[in-house]
């Protein structure tokens, strides 16, 4: 029997590998997916699940699906997954609906200025910040004028809207007119003056108290019955009015909440340095209030951007609109499951990335208070 | 009671206005140089935006037609895409000028909905559509059925009326438009999928295997479709009715959009054809419009044939014979009123 016993003096001991059932793949896999006989049930209905879905969904997708072809049939000649070649074809009225195709460099201008414009207001360590924001300001009439026209463009009637652009046009004027607002309506929720107070209440309960479509019925159709006769009061303005109020008015309770939040002791700090009541809510109130509301905030956000869908109902395109339009092609009828899948995989981009923005704010703007 | 008064004068204010807003269609179509047209979101062969974003159907060619006659160019056609739902409130709104939206015309619609409709433009009746291996080969033999069914249409009463005078059951599963109700049926969420024929045929041919669904033979309802605008405005009516009965009237005279030109040029040998094409006596200045109000609206779609053709005939995806809509001298019950 050979010694292999050694001896170290105490301390000099080298780090062992941990046992090899606690580390690698193995290890993670008996932790994570089979550590509780109820874990291994779930595992197992989950990889039973999976083995159903995904194999026979990305055939369909992708691995049997026509990406080219003239109409239906010629899909159907080649693949019996997806007929992609329907959105192919009709990508350009997805995305800019009905506008002139001699116009369209307009949308895309606006787009790269939107993007342009939303740069200095989502991150603050870039240079030029100061004058960025200044043209994020300008930003909603410069794209305005870009989309219209008039003033040396060729006007453009806004029922021509359609597509992506509709929905962006109405979400983004949404987002940025209804957060003003609704820290406007917020702040005179909460305020001391009765009359301030009693407006804001009655508009935020008003509105909150009917269906955003109601609105969108009001605005489409309403309207023209009260207005004196030959008024003729844009379609899309309406609408873009009626979305606005409608998430000003839910983001004016989810800013009430953050201020709700702030104890007692910042306000009476502020009075006793003298500060205004305007001084105080810039300085002290708001940039607190903002950051606690910053989830509530971007669900409204999201909200609203995916509530932009309902204008369908009122005859205005958007993708889901040309989507249901483009049904009824006869090349491509009963392609119902490429369309919904194309228009859902826009909107989960769009709200995706808005739920990531708000996560990265949060984790910058987070001062330790959380919990 | 001084709140009532008030009221009372408020609703009669608006009433007025919305009276106001009424009067005068054709003035206010021509300065605004765009003819509002109340069309479907999406019906094959009836109405559907093409890959660039045109516009086109049966219904919108009788959109064209009359943008052509009132202003002169088929293109300068605003369409306003509407729901069954919402079709009558965005025309009786003013949104819209003139309707061609796949719409029966009924009594309730044409009094209490205050429409005036237009002559009938198609003739369509209300049938079934189910799977071949369910072996039903009458409709009465579908009680307990699962039925697909539109909402807001007379489909929705039709089929009410069918189940109910028969003794037999049914579920309905309510849907909003024909693509909800292909993708509702061909997902096997509802048994059986009913709405007008001239749908079920185009339905049919957009399923994964038409050759599994059979059609029944029952048609359970008369279905005429036409054209309608609001009540108020009997100029305007009658422009819209006109146009329709110079489309109609134009295949029984032979005039087609080739032709028409030439046969305008100068007096035919029938006076008819010169009566509609304004070479004799002017027909276009009773309705407001100029003698060559029928020629232009020709001349932009075509007469009712090359209509049918393009884009529900037999030729077409949607595959319709003319049926019933053929030509009175054909067998069929299409029978424009005399232009004179």
């Amino acid at each position: 029997m050979t010694d292999t016993v050694q001896n170290y003096k105490p301390g000099e001991h080298p780090s062992l590998p941990p046992p090899s059932n606690t580390v690698g793949p193995i290890a993670w896999i008996r932790e994570n997916l089979f550590s509780s006989p109820t874990n291994i049930v779930l595992t197992l209905v989950c990889a039973w699940l999976l083995y159903k879905v995904v194999p026979g969904s990305l055939n369909w997708m992708f691995f049997d699906a026509a990406f080219t072809g003239e109409d239906r049939n010629a899909c159907k000649a080649v693949a019996d997954g997806a007929c992609w070649a329907f959105i192919g074809e009709r990508l350009a009225l997805f995305t800019y609906g009905f506008y002139p195709a001699e116009q369209r460099w307009r949308v895309n201008l606006s787009f790269i200025l939107l993007i342009a414009a939303i740069i200095p207001v989502l991150f603050d360590n870039i240079p030029f910040r100061k004058y960025g924001l200044i043209y994020s300001a300008l930003f909603p009439f410069i794209a305005g004028w870009l989309l219209i026209g008039g003033f040396g463009l060729e006007p453009v009637p806004t029922s021509e809207f359609g597509g992506l652009m509709l929905t962006l046009v109405i979400g983004v004027t949404g987002i940025a007119f209804s957060l003003p607002i609704g820290i406007l309506l917020a702040l005179g929720r909460v305020s001391n003056l009765p009359l301030i107070k009693m407006i804001c209440v009655g508009f935020i309960e008003f509105i909150r108290g009917v269906p955003l479509i109601t609105l969108l019925f009001i605005a489409s159709t309403m309207l023209s019955y009260f207005l004196p006769p030959g008024t003729n009061f844009d379609l899309l303005l309406r609408v873009l009015i009626m979305v606005t109020i409608f998430a000003a008015a839910y983001m004016a309770e989810v800013i009430r909440g953050g201020l709700q939040a702030i104890p007692k002791g910042q306000f009476e700090g502020a009075d006793s340095l003298g500060l205004k009541y305007w001084q105080t809510m810039r300085l002290i109130i708001l940039p607190q209030a903002l950051k606690i509301s910053i989830p509530g905030i971007v669900n409204t956000f999201i909200g609203l951007f995916k509530d932009t869908t309902l204008v369908v109902i009122i005859g205005l395109l958007d993708p889901l609109g040309i989507g249901r339009a483009s049904l009824a092609d006869t090349k491509w009828t009963g392609l119902s499951t490429e369309v919904y899948l194309f228009v859902a995989l826009f909107f989960f981009v769009s709200c995706f990335a808005m739920s990531r923005y708000s996560l990265y704010l949060e984790s910058k703007l987070d001062t330790g208070h959380k919990r | 009671m001084k709140l009532l008064k008030i009221a009372a004068y408020t609703t009669a204010l608006f009433s007025l206005t919305a009276m106001n807003a009424q009067a005068g269609t054709l003035e206010d179509v021509q300065a605004r140089g765009e003819l509002n047209c109340v069309v479907s979101t999406g019906i094959a062969g009836f109405a559907a935006p093409n890959e660039d974003g045109r516009w086109e159907g049966f219904d919108i060619d009788f959109c064209r037609a009359v943008a052509a006659a009132v202003l002169g160019d088929g293109e300068k056609v605003k369409f306003v895409p509407a729901t069954t739902k919402n079709r009558f409130t965005v025309l009786n709104s003013g949104e819209g000028d003139i309707l061609f939206r796949n719409t029966t015309e009924t009594m309730s619609r044409d009094a209490d909905l205050k429409l005036t409709f237009l002559p009938v433009n198609y003739y369509d009746g209300q049938g079934f559509m189910i799977r071949k291996e369910l072996g039903v080969e009458s409709a009465k033999d579908l009680d307990g059925a699962s039925i697909c069914i539109q909402t807001g249409t007379t489909t929705e009463l039709n089929l009410a009326d069918f189940f109910r005078t028969n003794g037999i059951s049914y579920e309905p599963v309510a849907i909003e438009t024909n693509e909800e109700g292909i993708a509702n049926y061909g997902g096997n969420r509802c048994d059986v999928y009913t709405t007008d024929a001239s749908g079920l045929a185009s339905t049919r041919a957009a399923l994964e295997d038409p050759s599994a669904h059979i059609i029944l033979p029952e048609i359970i309802s008369k279905e005429p479709l036409g054209g309608a605008v609001r009540h108020g405005d009997d100029q305007w009516a009658d422009i819209g009715k006109w146009v329709v009965n110079a489309i109609i009237a134009a295949e029984e005279l032979g005039i087609t959009s080739e032709n028409v030109e030439e046969l305008a040029a100068a007096p035919q040998e029938n006076p008819n054809i010169n009566r509609l094409l304004g070479t004799e006596s002017d027909m276009g200045a009773m309705i407001g419009l100029d003698p060559q109000w029928a020629v232009r609206a020709i001349k932009a779609v075509g007469n009712y044939a090359e209509i049918f053709d393009r884009t529900i005939g037999p030729d077409t995806a949607i595959g319709l014979e003319r049926g019933l809509n053929a030509q009175w001298t054909d067998g069929g019950i299409l029978y424009a009123a005399p232009i004179r």
